[in-house]
């Protein structure tokens, strides 16, 4: 603040609505500036802005078909029918659960990764080329596995259980709605647990060694090591992959619609899932920008959320 | 004293931009409200082009018509037709419906294969073309009247139909000999029941019966062969949903039942016909429902376990004595936002012709009347030709409704309430008829 105040202080009278200080810039940098800028802003504008307010245009209107040629304004009405939907609800309350036991579930995993890839082990570079492969696979193909390893009949899931002696019939576990949204919590955790375990490790060996000995020194185990020094260092790396998986969670799409299509008896469906079958399936497109919209909305405040929290506690790195 | 901060030239700027931007988007907003409609488009784009130059087609890998049964017919059709080309597309059935929805717009596909459930809502917005005008008289006389009716709604023809497809009763020939249970017993699902007892009771087969009763369109068709043959109808006589009453609410207390009797498969809930076909194919059920196609694929060595087990008849009775085939007839568009419609229409009309349509017989049943008197084509298929026979003289239908695809997802879902044992089948049909309301409105 000082050094603001100080500059427009100092700063000389520019001319009568002219730019003070930018004027002294040549007059070729600034151009120079915005050509490098333009395909950025082009970019920006074209894949995000323009949808996004077209988006909120649109639901306002009762759009049903995507080549439209009568679509009545009808004000609020679309927001006022997602309140109302109980539907909608129901399918909020699955997604808050996808995403806390997600999230909770790769945190806590890929911790253990982060501290076992972290560790000085002889094939430690075998282990992490191994444990990056899960989140190479594109979402699809992910899907695609965990529907055939999951499959009731010949899926290699109760295959390995039965010959453990773990159960002894094979188990439909895409057969009921909560165990099917317990499956997909496991394939999430499966190809994105890598991301996280990756992220902490960066963390983890951003804490100077010098700490850990010094650490050592003065008496202190590995488990009071690890919650005194590790853990409070590694937040900000925690809180960045937090953020990230939180917002991603939430907006879970191609992992349920190739795995369930939101079944059974929607005990699956996601809101992206929701949203995307309201628009393109029953091709209400003025609902499904409503949603769209409070989608976009919720994790506004989700991120709004998390970094308040941060910048409170003064551990935020980004 | 008080800082000139107002006073600074960058700080005098800021209005302006937020004048710039407000006024930048209340221009863009006029500009688009100003238009017909919200969504940019016009009336008609459509054009009828110059009968030559490239179409896209987009089709389905599944049921029916084979990837490359597609593809030797349209290299044939390029063959003669050498100034226009073909680039065919093939989607899941699952991601066909809105993949044509949301190309409607951009105008990718000339040509997109359509269901029978969707003519009244692609018609009805302008998403395929009506093509009542370019149908010659005589189709009207030499086309199956079950399939001719496939791409109809409001008197109008928004597509030809291609391949007549409904789901026939197939059976192990092998596990019920093992049994001891008699293939004529299986007329009636009463019939298919006792046998299904027999095959559990003897150890014969875990779980006899399959179906695909998926949260997807292919629980609808099973079901509405059920409530055809309880004496249920979709819509009462002024065309409200009217699923929550007789026949309708017994075929789905009848299909819970064979789960709670683990007769039928409890995994069938995550079922689409290719699990169900899976699984006869792995001798691992020994009777169900399932297209025309089934019965080629059962005989495919690579795909089959039971090649020359399995056996094909028409759709058991039930208790009154009914056994109408659910209509899962697809047929042909062009969109009607094409611009090259009198070439889509021309690959279109040589898909449709008998003589493609007799060459892939087995894959699904022609269209045209003529063909059902072919002895090579009946020959191509004699076991399902003779199901057939009888079969496609009563047909049930899907509603014919303008929001159908919203009002089945509905449906689908509590069928599967029923079917998990969340709600009575009554309950469950009460509420999806009371949550389809609305959309059955309008």
């Amino acid at each position: 603040m000082a050094i603001t105040r100080t500059r427009n202080i100092d700063a000389p009278p520019g001319p009568p609505g002219g730019g003070g200080g930018r004027s002294r810039r040549p007059a070729g940098q600034g151009r120079l500036a915005a050509l490098l800028l333009l395909p950025a802003g082009i970019v920006v504008f074209g894949i995000i802005v323009y949808p996004v307010l077209r988006t909120v245009l649109i639901s306002f209107f009762n759009v049903d078909s995507a080549v439209a040629t009568s679509t009545p304004f009808v004000g609020i009405r679309n927001y006022t029918d997602i309140v109302g939907n109980s539907d909608f609800w129901s399918t909020m309350g699955r997604t808050l659960y996808f995403t806390v036991v997600s999230t909770g579930f790769e945190l806590l995993l890929g911790l253990g990764l982060a501290l076992l890839m972290n560790a000085p082990l002889r094939a430690r570079w075998l282990l992490r080329a191994i444990v990056v492969l899960p989140w190479a696979l594109p979402t699809v193909v992910n899907g695609a596995m965990w529907r055939g390893v999951l499959n009731a009949q010949y899926g290699s899931l109760n295959a390995l259980l039965t010959q453990l002696h773990l159960i002894s019939d094979y188990r439909s576990w895409l057969g009921t709605p909560a165990s099917a949204l317990n499956m997909l919590v496991v394939a999430d955790v499966w190809k994105t647990t890598p991301l996280v375990a990756f992220f902490l490790l960066t963390g983890l060996q951003s804490v100077p060694r010098e700490i850990h000995e010094s650490a050592r020194v003065d008496g202190a185990g590995a488990v009071r090591t690890f919650w005194s020094i590790t853990a409070p260092l590694l937040i900000p790396s925690v809180a960045v992959v937090l953020i990230l998986r939180t917002i991603e969670a939430f907006k879970v799409f191609d992992l349920v619609y190739i795995l369930t299509g939101g079944g059974p008896a929607n005990g699956t469906q996601t809101i992206a899932y929701f949203t995307y079958v309201q628009a393109f399936s029953d091709q209400r497109f003025g609902y499904g920008s409503a949603l769209a919209d409070v989608i976009v909305v919720c994790i506004l405040v989700l991120s709004a959320v998390y970094l308040r929290a941060l910048r409170r506690n003064e551990m935020s790195l980004i | 004293m008080k800082l000139p901060v107002h006073n600074a030239p960058e700080d005098r700027m800021l209005p302006s931009r937020r004048v710039i931007l407000i006024g930048g988007l209340a221009a863009g907003a006029t500009a688009l409200l100003s238009a017909c409609s919200v969504t940019g488009a016009s009336q008609q784009k459509g054009g009828s082009g110059s009968g030559s130059g490239v179409v896209n087609a987009l089709f389905m890998q599944q049921a029916g018509y084979t990837t490359s049964d597609v593809t030797a017919m349209t290299a044939a059709f390029e063959k003669q037709n050498p100034n226009i080309k073909i680039k065919p597309v093939f989607v899941a059935y699952e991601a066909l419906h809105d993949k044509i929805v949301t190309a409607a717009a951009a105008g990718t596909y000339d040509v997109v294969l359509i269901d029978v459930i969707w003519p009244a809502e692609f018609g009805n917005k302008s998403i395929v073309a009506d093509l009542t005008s370019r149908y010659p008289a005589d189709w009207q006389s030499s086309m199956l009247g079950g399939a001719l009716i496939t791409a109809e709604y409001d008197k109008k023809y928004f597509g030809v139909p291609w391949g007549v497809d409904t789901k026939f009763f197939y059976y192990n020939k092998a596990l019920l000999a093992k049994a001891g249970v008699d293939p004529a017993t299986l007329g009636t699902w009463s019939g298919v029941l006792d046998a299904a007892r027999t095959l559990k009771k003897t150890g014969t087969v875990k779980y006899p019966l399959a179906w695909s009763w998926s949260q997807a369109e292919a629980i609808m068709c099973d079901y509405a062969q059920l409530v055809g043959a309880f004496g249920g109808t979709f819509l009462d006589a002024s065309g409200k949903l009217a699923l929550n009453q007789g026949g309708a609410v017994d075929a789905l207390r009848w299909m819970r039942q064979t789960i709670v009797d683990g007769l039928t498969n409890p995994a069938s809930t995550t079922f689409l016909e290719q699990d169900v076909e899976k699984t006869m194919n792995n001798a691992q059920a020994a009777m169900g429902i399932n297209w025309t196609y089934y019965l080629g694929s059962s005989n495919t060595p690579a795909n089959s376990k039971v090649v020359g087990q399995i056996g094909v008849l028409q759709t058991p009775a039930g208790p009154t004595g009914k056994r109408p085939g659910v209509n899962g007839s697809m047929a042909l568009s062009v969109s009607a936002g094409s611009k090259n419609q009198d070439a889509a229409w021309k690959y279109v009309e040589w898909l449709t012709s008998e003589a493609q349509l007799d060459k892939y017989a087995k894959e699904a049943l022609p269209i045209w009347k003529t063909s059902y008197t072919t002895p090579s084509v009946v020959q191509s298929s004699p076991e399902t030709f003779a199901a057939a026979a009888k079969q496609l003289d009563d047909l049930i239908v899907r509603p014919q409704v303008v929001n159908y695809n919203g009002i089945s997802k509905i449906i689908q879902v509590e069928l599967q309430n029923a079917l998990l044992g969340n709600k009575t089948a009554q309950a469950a049909l009460d509420d999806a008829v009371k949550s389809a309301a609305p959309l059955m409105a309008g």
